[in-house]
């Protein structure tokens, strides 16, 4: 695509923006239900967010560059940034949150038959299905391929039993997509991908209140739980193949620790310094030294995330980098929310009082200490590059 | 513009690392000058062939005779420099004095620039009074005298100053020393009377003069740019020099990570290669991401700078911060997973650190420029 006609598709995004998204929804994000998440029970905050959401379906903009024909807008990778950039330039909120977009997508997208993408990849683009990820285990946290949760073969449908931890949202979502072993002689091969319905009997969450004083997170049990092996002609149960889920559940925790990178830190371009200036009134001057080493990590961390992101749309990026991003970008989050709690003195240490929304900065900061921790912990992120990109030996 | 090399780029990225690696290579110039004592601390045959390579007169536009390449080209080559801790006029000449010379009349120009292109000459700056990067403090006075002027006063930290056929010298035309007006950029050729060098060997092996100017006539054509507003071309001066300083640091990080990281695949102790010891494997690991990281913002400020942004100054404190710390990591973790060879002459790793030392401490150290970014972000 020439530079001009990107200007064009520019111009017209402008436009289009202009007109499609209300101002109550470029304001930044401060709770969770300022995004919305879709699914069977979901409801709009206000008329603004409902609008800004059906016109984004409409237009393909919840997954735009995705196929038209499931549900997106078909934009090439230049036309994307484009819309991102246009988007962030006005401070649009997203139009969507979901794990269907961010996590099965992309793997229905290079792992699912026609058919599924068909039914599934339309769904989640409008919004229909709130998707949880059945993934870690009590027993199973970094060492994902030691999970026990079985799926015993009945011929036309398997009988699930189990429990899963640590499943973002489990109790809101409408389906899930889950790794279950069906083979216990093979550790690697014998882990199917598969995808069923939370209303399905035997299926029962239970949430866990974390150190912050909410809870994204629960605990998800399956009691004799029955998967069909097929929802329609074409349409399996399962992404990939039987036994090999454990392929798609690679590439998609590539796909996660991108994310969580880029949710963390990747698009902070300005310094933090300023901000805490204007918070705590006046710097300690060691405190404004710390600012001042911690803004220079975080800018330049900024200019590796815009690296990392070309290099992967013309497929130059080292295969393992998104482990590099994740493991940098988590560890420079844990150390932006320490120097606001320490910027922001008394008043950051109120866990209920209105000027704080909440205790906003402090559970904030207690949540970012799971960025290490989620999505394979920065020791394993440091494992992964030893050995893929240094090639280290051994062990 | 995204952030990786286009086809252009990437050619000359391979041409400057086989040339580096052959030509400049530390046991063909760093060692070999060294052990001889050389009196200017680098080889001319090289900067010879440096021109021959096109890469002396790179910063310079077209129409002067150069390559009229941008920031990122010549960031290019200082990664291998870098890399291969070539010593080499390279970013005193055609980077720092290339890029004020450019700000000066036809004059100035056509004097000073061909001989810069082609190698037979080399040029320094002189910007430092005291032991510390403080560019906006210049108290070196130039008054007015007949038709030119009348240089006094000293100058610190002048690299490969006593080599230099020309020094580029930043000084007082006017104010007091903290102003940002009254600084005039002066071009003082070497054999003008009254100035005197003290030249001394750094740690890394390389030049540097403390130059006296006691009273040196100049004519009036040896300003560059304008009289008194001398400050603009030093800020760009100080830019294409700090970015490219970053860059050069870039190299040395690498060059001390992919040794280290060789060395601890070979190495074995208690039975077993020492790299198969998670200690060092996440160590190693934290380093590679800190180097990949200080690289990305090291192009990004170079694309920045090419681009004429706004932002360039701030991301050139960015990356030379940045890089000062990432390099100075490279080259500690480089010498401790050494071990005790790590501490020898006869190693190579020891001078990553010895080169990164004074690197850090040219044209502003990590705490000056982190101090530079909280000012310009405003607080």
């Amino acid at each position: 695509m020439s530079d001009s006609d990107l200007d064009a598709f520019r111009a017209e995004t402008r436009a289009w923006l202009e007109a499609n998204c209300p101002p109550e929804m470029r304001e930044p994000v401060r709770d969770e239900d300022d995004v919305y998440w879709g699914g069977r029970n979901a409801k709009f905050k206000n008329d603004a967010q409902k609008a800004w959401f059906e016109a984004c379906v409409a237009k393909g903009y919840t997954v735009p560059a995705w196929p038209k024909e499931y549900g997106g807008a078909g934009l090439s990778p230049a036309e994307a940034k484009v819309l991102r950039e246009e988007m962030s330039r006005i401070g649009a909120r997203p139009p969507l949150s979901s794990f269907g977009i961010w996590m099965l997508g992309p793997a229905l997208l290079h792992f699912g038959t026609e058919g599924q993408k068909q039914r599934f990849l339309n769904e989640i683009a409008r919004g229909e299905i709130r998707w949880c990820q059945g993934y870690s285990e009590p027993g199973s946290g970094s060492d994902l391929v030691s999970l026990q949760t079985y799926g015993e073969d009945k011929g036309d449908h398997w009988v699930v039993n189990g429990q899963k931890i640590w499943t973002s949202y489990a109790d809101k979502a409408d389906w899930i997509f889950c790794l279950v072993r069906t083979d216990k002689e093979n550790k690697y091969q014998g882990i199917t991908f598969m995808l069923y319905d939370m209303a399905s009997a035997g299926v029962s969450t239970k949430p866990i209140l974390l150190i912050s004083g909410s809870s994204p997170f629960c605990e998800t049990f399956f009691d004799d739980v029955k998967v069909p092996k097929s929802y329609g002609e074409d349409v399996p149960a399962y992404v990939g193949q039987v036994n090999r889920g454990w392929d798609v559940a690679k590439y998609l925790l590539g796909h996660e620790r991108e994310m969580i990178s880029g949710a963390d830190g990747g698009d902070r371009t300005s310094a933090i310094g300023a901000a805490m200036l204007r918070l705590s009134g006046e710097l300690d001057p060691v405190l404004r030294a710390e600012l001042a080493q911690f803004d220079v990590d975080a800018l330049a961390y900024a200019a590796m995330g815009e690296k990392f992101l070309d290099e992967i749309k013309v497929g130059k990026a080292h295969p393992a980098q998104p482990n590099m991003m994740k493991y940098a970008g988590t560890e420079l989050n844990k150390r932006r929310h320490e120097l606001m709690m320490a910027a922001g003195g008394t008043r950051a240490l109120e866990w209920d009082s209105e000027e704080t929304g909440g205790g906003k900065p402090s559970r904030n900061w207690l949540r970012t200490k799971a960025n290490s921790i989620e999505g394979g912990t920065s020791e394993v992120m440091l494992n992964v590059i030893s050995k893929r990109i240094l090639d280290l030996p051994g062990a | 513009m995204p952030l990786y090399y286009d086809d252009d780029q990437v050619m000359l990225a391979e041409t400057a690392n086989q040339f580096m690696g052959e030509e400049g290579s530390i046991k063909n110039q760093l060692r070999h000058w060294r052990d001889r004592n050389c009196k200017d601390g680098f080889g001319h045959g090289l900067w010879k062939q440096f021109a021959e390579m096109g890469f002396t007169g790179m910063l310079v536009g077209e129409e002067d005779g150069g390559l009229g390449m941008g920031q990122v080209e010549a960031n290019i080559v200082l990664e291998e420099i870098g890399r291969n801790l070539t010593p080499s006029p390279f970013l005193s000449s055609s980077v720092l004095a290339a890029t004020a010379l450019k700000h000066g009349s036809n004059d100035v120009r056509g004097r000073w620039l061909p001989d810069l292109i082609s190698g037979d000459k080399v040029y320094a700056v002189a910007i430092d009074e005291g032991v510390k990067h403080r560019p906006e403090r210049i108290a070196c006075k130039a008054e007015k005298s007949g038709n030119g002027f009348r240089l006094t006063g000293k100058k610190d930290f002048v690299v490969y100053g006593a080599s230099s056929e020309m020094i580029v010298v930043a000084a007082r035309t006017s104010g007091s020393d903290g102003d940002a007006d009254g600084v005039t950029l002066f071009a003082v050729p070497q054999d003008a009377a009254g100035m005197s060098h003290d030249s001394v060997r750094l740690v890394d092996s390389s030049m540097a003069s403390h130059i006296t100017f006691d009273g040196v006539e100049l004519d009036g054509d040896a300003v560059i740019g304008e009289v008194d507003g001398g400050r603009e071309v030093l800020n760009a001066m100080l830019m294409a020099g700090r970015i490219g300083t970053a860059a050069e640091g870039v190299g040395v990080a690498r060059g001390a990570m992919d040794m280290t990281v060789d060395y601890i695949k070979q190495r074995k102790q208690f039975g077993k290669l020492i790299g198969e010891f998670q200690a060092l494997q996440h160590r190693a690991a934290h380093l590679y991401s800190e180097v990949e990281i200080a690289r990305a913002v090291t192009i990004k400020a170079a694309q920045l700078l090419d681009g004429g942004s706004e932002k360039a100054d701030l991301m050139a404190s960015v990356a030379k911060a940045k890089v000062a710390k990432v390099a100075g990591l490279a080259v500690r973790e480089g010498v401790q997973m050494h071990g005790g060879i790590g501490m020898t002459d006869e190693y190579d790793i020891g001078l990553y650190m010895k080169r990164d030392r004074a690197l850090q401490e040219f044209l502003g150290d990590q705490y000056y420029h982190a101090n530079r970014v909280a000012e310009l972000s405003g607080y």
